[in-house]
C-alpha cells in the first residue's frame, strides 16, 4: 500500500515539476523544497494534487516546507490525516 | 514592548544563517541619477568609483532623460507634488485620466487603471475578477508579485511547467468544471529574457474559452516594432485580456503601475481593488512625466530600436567571445556560469573592471543555473558595450570558461 | 479574443448591481495642485468649481508646500527622475539611506526600511517575521492593508474587537503556547479619528511578552507633542517595537512609505521581504522631497501646532452648532448623521456650497453609522473653517438635521 502511495506521488512530481527531457531521478528521500525542484509556491498545487488524491484535508500549518521536502515526508504526513 | 531578548536573538541567528549560506543581500549605494555611467560607493565608505551600470532594467535610457525631468518640473508647478488621498476620495486630478488614456491608446486595449506600483496591481487583480468557482492557471515561473496576487484571490490555483504550451492544454482541459479561468503569464520573464509564446497562449485561451492575462514589465515601451510590448511581438494586438505594466522599468521608471484591457475588468478593479481603494494615487510628478515618456515613445521608436541594435550586437559579440548566452532576442541577457561562486566572483572582477553586472543563483534561479545578468539600454553605447565585452573576455578567459559548454564548466567549477 | 460575451456580461452585471446598491464609486477630477482650495470638474465635463478641500490627508499642508516643492526640483535635477530598478540591485542611492536615517531618529527607533507605499510595507512585514509558529492579534477594524499583510502571513490570525483590551487579552491568554505574538494596531483608525489606547497595549504586550506594532499613516508627523505620533502622544516611546508608516499623507503625500523598528529586525525585512525585493525602489524624486518634509517638522511644530489649533476650533464649531461628532482631538472628525441617504444628500449639497466633503457609509462603516468624515489641515486658514461651519448649519437646517 505505501509503496503504491510512494510510486503515486513521484510519478506526479516527475510529471508536473520536471521537463520532460530532465534526466534527474526522483527517490522518496530526494528533497524536493529545499532542492528547488519544487518552489514553495507549486507546494500549493502538490497538496491540492494530495487531498483530491487520498481524499484528506491538509490543515495549512501542517503543510509546512520540511513536510513537503521529500516523498517519505509527505507520507509521514499524510499518515497523520488518514489510516494509509 | 517584548521584542526583547527572545525575538532579537532569534532574528539575530536568522541574519547569521543568511550570511552563512552566502545568500546576503547588500545594497550598494549609488550617487549619480540612473544612467550609463554611474558613480557608486561600494563597500560601504569606500570611495566612489564610476561604473558601467548594466543591471538597470533602464531599458530606454529615459529614467533620467532631460525631457523627462523637464516634464516632471513643470508637473510639480502645475500640479504640486503629493496629493495625500486615494484617487476616489481627491487623488484624481485630469493628468490621470489622461495618462490612463494614452496608456490605453498606446496599448492599444480597452481601458486603463493606474497603481501605486505594478506589485499592486498584480496584487489586486485576480482577487477582483475571479471567486473560488474560477481557476487561475499559472505559468511556474511568473513574478513573485503575480504569486501574490495570485495568493491573494480565493480561485483555484493550478500551474503549468514554464511556456510548456502541452501541460498548459491539460491544466485547461482539468479545469473545464470551472466557471472562469485565466492563464497569467509574464510576457517576459525577468531572470532569462525568454518570451511568453503568447499566439499559441491565445489560441488556447479561446479554444478552451479562458481569459489571458500578461505581466509585460519586461516589454512595454519596446518588444515589438513599435515597442508596445510582447502582444505587438506575437502579433496578437487586442487579443490580450488584462495586460499588467509598470511604470517603474522602462518607462521612466520612478513608479507606477497599472492594469490595461478589456472595460469591464478595469471597471471593476476601480470599484473593488484593494490597492486602488486603499492606497495613495501615483503622485502628480510621476504621472506628468510618464505622460511625457508615453508621448516620446509614440512619436519614434528611435530609442527602441537603438535598444534593439545594441541587443543585438551584444549578443553576437558575446557569443564571438565565447561566453555562454541564452539564445534570444531581449536586452536581458544571461550569461551563464551555472556555479554560484563563480557567478558571485565574475561579478566582482566585472565591477573591478569598471563594468557592474549582478549574479543570480539560487534560489532566485533554480539550482545549478548560476548565470550574470546583463541588462541593456538604449542609454549605451557602442564603447560602453565594447567595454563590457572586453571585460568579460579578460575575465572569462581568467576562469578558463571560454567556448566551453555547460558540463565541461559544470566539471571545473561544480553546480 | 478570449473574454467572451459570457464574462462581459458577468462584469457589466456586477457593476450594474454595485450602482443599484448606491456602492458605485465616482472620481472627481482635481485641476489643480492639492491645497485647500482646488479646482474641480464634477460631474465629468462640467465647469470647474473651486472649493475648499476637506477630504485630503493633507494634515500639515505640506502636500504643494514651496519648500516640498523646491526639494522635489533640487532632486530631480540631481538624482534623475526614476532608477528603474529595486533596492539591492541598482536602486539604492546614498539619500535613500539617509530618509531611512532621518525617519528612525524622528519616531524613535533604530532603522527603517522603505517600500513603494505603507500597502506594501504593511503587505510586506508579516510574512518575512512570523510563521506557523507564531500568532498575529490584530485589532478588527485595522486598514486594509494590514489584513492583506496578514493574509499572506502563516501565523495563526485573531482578531479582538475594535479598542477591546479586554479581548485582547483574552487572545494573549489563548497564544500563550505561540513562540511569537504580535499585536498589530491602528495608531489612528482612519474612519472615526480614534486613538488606539497605546499606553494600555504597551503594558499588556509587557505582560504577555509580545511584540507590539502600530501603523501610525495618521499620526505620523502631527501626533503627539512634537508630532512623533501615536506613541508620543500617549507617552510610550521607545515601548512600541515597530511602526509602519506612510508618506503619502502628512509627510508630502506623494508616495512611499516604510517600517521602523529594532536593527535586526529590519535588516531581516531586507533580506526577505517580498515587496522590498521584488517591488520598484522609492524614486529619487520622492525620496529628496520627504526628507525635507521630515527636515521642516522636525525643526518647527508651527504646522502641526497650527493643525492641532483648526482641529479643536472646528470641533468646537461643528458641535456648538449642534452637530453630533465623535469626541477626540484628532484632525479627522466624523460628523454622525447615522442616515446613508442623508450623508449623500449632505455630501451632494455642501460641495454646491464650495465645501468638498466625503459621506462614509455601509460597508465602509457599520450600519447605522453613516458619516461625513471631515479632515481639517494645517493648510486650512480661519476663514475656510468658518465657511465650512456656515454650511455645515446651512445645509443641516434644510436637510432637517438641525432643527
Amino acid at each position: 500500500m505505501a509503496e503504491d502511495i510512494k510510486k503515486t506521488i513521484i510519478e506526479y512530481v516527475r510529471k508536473e515539476y520536471l521537463d520532460e527531457d530532465s534526466d534527474q531521478q526522483i527517490t522518496e528521500d530526494t528533497k524536493l523544497i529545499t532542492s528547488g525542484i519544487v518552489d514553495s509556491f507549486s507546494m500549493v498545487s502538490l497538496k491540492m494534487f494530495l487531498e483530491k488524491k487520498f481524499q484528506v484535508k491538509i490543515p495549512d500549518d501542517k503543510a509546512t516546507p520540511e513536510a513537503f521536502d521529500s516523498v517519505n515526508n509527505i507520507i509521514n504526513l499524510l499518515k497523520e490525516f488518514t489510516p494509509l | 514592548m517584548a521584542y526583547s531578548g527572545k525575538a532579537k536573538n532569534h532574528y539575530s541567528t536568522e541574519l547569521t544563517t543568511i550570511r552563512g549560506a552566502g545568500l546576503f543581500k547588500e545594497e550598494r549605494y549609488i550617487k549619480s541619477p540612473q544612467m550609463a555611467r554611474i558613480k557608486v560607493e561600494y563597500p560601504v565608505g569606500a570611495p566612489s568609483k564610476e561604473v558601467l551600470n548594466f543591471c538597470a532594467n533602464n531599458y530606454l535610457g529615459l529614467s533620467s532623460h532631460p525631457e523627462v525631468v523637464d516634464a516632471a518640473h513643470k508637473g510639480l508647478d502645475s500640479h504640486g507634488y503629493g496629493l495625500s488621498s486615494v484617487r476616489f476620495i481627491c487623488g484624481t486630478q485630469d493628468i490621470h485620466a489622461e495618462l490612463e488614456k494614452k496608456l490605453t491608446e498606446f496599448l492599444e486595449t480597452e481601458d486603463t487603471i493606474l497603481f501605486p506600483s505594478c506589485m499592486e496591481a498584480n496584487a489586486a487583480l485576480f482577487e477582483v475578477c475571479l471567486d473560488k468557482d474560477d481557476a487561475m492557471i499559472a505559468d511556474r515561473l511568473v513574478h513573485a508579485s503575480i504569486v501574490d496576487g495570485m495568493r491573494l484571490s480565493k480561485a483555484q490555483l493550478y500551474n503549468y511547467k514554464h511556456l510548456n504550451m502541452e501541460h498548459l492544454e491539460e491544466k485547461l482541459q482539468e479545469t473545464q468544471g470551472c466557471r472562469f479561468r485565466m492563464i497569467i503569464t509574464d510576457g517576459v520573464f525577468s531572470m532569462d529574457g525568454d518570451i511568453a509564446p503568447l499566439e499559441k497562449i491565445c489560441e488556447l485561451g479561446e479554444k478552451y474559452d479562458a481569459m489571458v492575462m500578461v505581466d509585460d514589465s519586461h516589454s512595454t515601451g519596446f518588444l515589438g516594432k513599435q515597442g508596445k510590448g510582447t502582444h505587438e511581438h506575437c502579433g496578437v494586438l487586442g487579443r490580450i485580456d488584462a495586460i499588467t505594466t509598470t511604470l517603474g522599468k522602462a518607462l521612466g521608471g520612478a513608479a507606477g503601475g497599472c492594469i490595461s484591457g478589456r472595460k469591464g475588468i478595469v471597471d471593476l478593479c476601480r470599484q473593488r481593488a484593494r490597492p486602488y481603494l486603499f492606497s495613495n494615487t501615483v503622485p502628480p510628478v510621476v504621472v506628468a512625466a510618464s505622460i511625457k515618456v508615453i508621448d516620446l515613445i509614440s512619436k519614434s521608436t528611435t530609442r527602441r530600436n537603438k535598444l534593439e541594435e545594441n541587443t543585438k550586437y551584444f549578443r553576437e559579440k558575446m557569443t564571438e567571445a565565447g561566453l555562454d548566452i541564452r539564445p534570444g532576442v531581449h536586452p536581458i541577457v544571461p550569461v551563464m556560469l551555472y556555479n554560484a561562486k563563480l557567478a558571485q566572483d565574475v561579478s566582482r572582477d566585472l565591477y573591478e573592471e569598471g563594468i557592474y553586472a549582478i549574479g543570480f543563483f539560487f534560489p532566485v534561479v533554480p539550482q545549478g543555473q548560476a548565470r550574470i545578468r546583463i541588462q541593456i539600454s538604449a542609454d549605451h553605447e557602442r564603447e560602453h558595450l565594447d567595454k563590457a565585452i572586453a571585460a568579460f573576455t579578460k575575465i572569462g578567459a581568467k576562469y578558463n570558461i571560454l567556448g566551453k559548454k555547460k558540463d565541461e564548466v559544470i566539471a571545473m567549477y561544480g553546480m | 479574443m478570449a473574454v467572451h460575451e459570457r464574462v462581459r456580461e458577468f462584469y457589466r452585471n456586477e457593476l450594474t448591481e454595485l450602482q443599484f446598491a448606491d456602492l458605485f464609486k465616482d472620481e472627481r477630477v482635481i485641476h489643480s495642485p492639492q491645497g485647500a482650495d482646488i479646482s474641480v470638474e464634477y460631474p465629468a465635463d462640467s465647469p470647474l468649481s473651486q472649493v475648499i478641500n476637506f477630504c485630503a490627508n493633507n494634515y500639515l499642508g505640506l502636500s504643494s508646500h514651496p519648500a516640498v516643492l523646491q526639494a522635489a526640483k533640487k532632486a530631480l535635477d540631481d538624482r534623475g527622475f526614476g532608477l528603474s530598478s529595486v533596492r539591492f540591485i541598482c536602486g539604492t542611492q546614498d539619500q535613500h539611506k539617509e530618509l531611512e536615517r532621518k525617519i528612525a531618529k524622528f519616531v524613535g527607533l533604530e532603522d527603517a526600511i522603505l517600500y513603494s507605499s505603507c500597502f506594501d510595507a504593511n503587505g510586506g512585514v508579516f510574512e518575512a517575521l512570523l510563521n506557523e509558529e507564531d500568532a498575529l492579534i490584530s485589532d478588527e477594524l485595522n486598514h486594509a492593508s494590514i489584513i492583506d499583510g496578514m493574509r499572506l502571513c502563516k501565523a495563526e490570525r485573531h482578531r479582538y474587537k475594535h479598542g477591546d483590551l479586554k479581548d485582547l487579552e483574552h487572545h494573549l491568554k489563548e497564544t500563550q503556547n505561540k513562540r511569537f505574538r504580535m499585536i498589530v494596531t491602528d495608531g489612528v483608525f482612519s474612519m472615526d479619528g480614534i486613538v488606539a489606547k497605546l499606553d494600555e497595549i504597551c503594558n499588556l504586550a509587557d505582560e504577555y511578552d509580545a511584540i507590539l506594532m502600530v501603523d501610525d499613516s495618521h499620526a505620523t508627523g502631527f501626533v503627539g507633542k512634537t508630532g512623533r505620533g501615536t506613541h508620543e502622544h500617549y507617552d510610550v516611546m521607545g515601548r512600541v517595537d515597530i511602526i509602519s508608516t506612510t508618506f503619502g499623507k502628512a509627510l508630502g503625500g506623494a508616495a512611499g512609505g516604510c517600517i521602523i523598528g529594532p536593527k535586526a529586525l529590519i535588516d531581516i525585512l531586507r533580506q526577505r521581504s517580498r515587496p522590498y525585493l521584488f517591488s520598484n525602489t522609492l524614486s529619487p524624486v520622492v525620496v529628496g522631497a520627504t526628507i525635507k518634509a521630515l527636515d521642516l517638522i522636525d525643526e518647527s511644530t508651527a504646522l502641526r501646532d497650527k493643525l492641532d489649533d483648526n482641529a479643536r476650533y472646528f470641533r468646537r464649531r461643528i458641535k456648538e452648532a449642534g452637530f453630533e461628532i465623535k469626541d477626540g482631538f484628532h484632525p479627522i472628525v466624523p460628523i454622525m448623521l447615522h442616515d446613508a441617504g442623508i450623508v449623500q444628500a449632505m455630501a451632494r449639497e455642501l460641495y454646491a456650497e464650495g465645501i468638498y466633503v466625503v459621506g462614509f457609509f455601509y460597508p465602509v462603516v457599520p450600519r447605522g453609522t453613516a458619516r461625513i468624515r471631515v479632515q481639517i489641515s494645517a493648510a486650512h486658514e480661519k476663514h475656510h473653517i468658518d465657511k465650512a461651519i456656515d454650511a455645515f448649519v446651512k445645509v443641516g437646517k434644510k436637510l432637517g438635521v438641525l432643527k
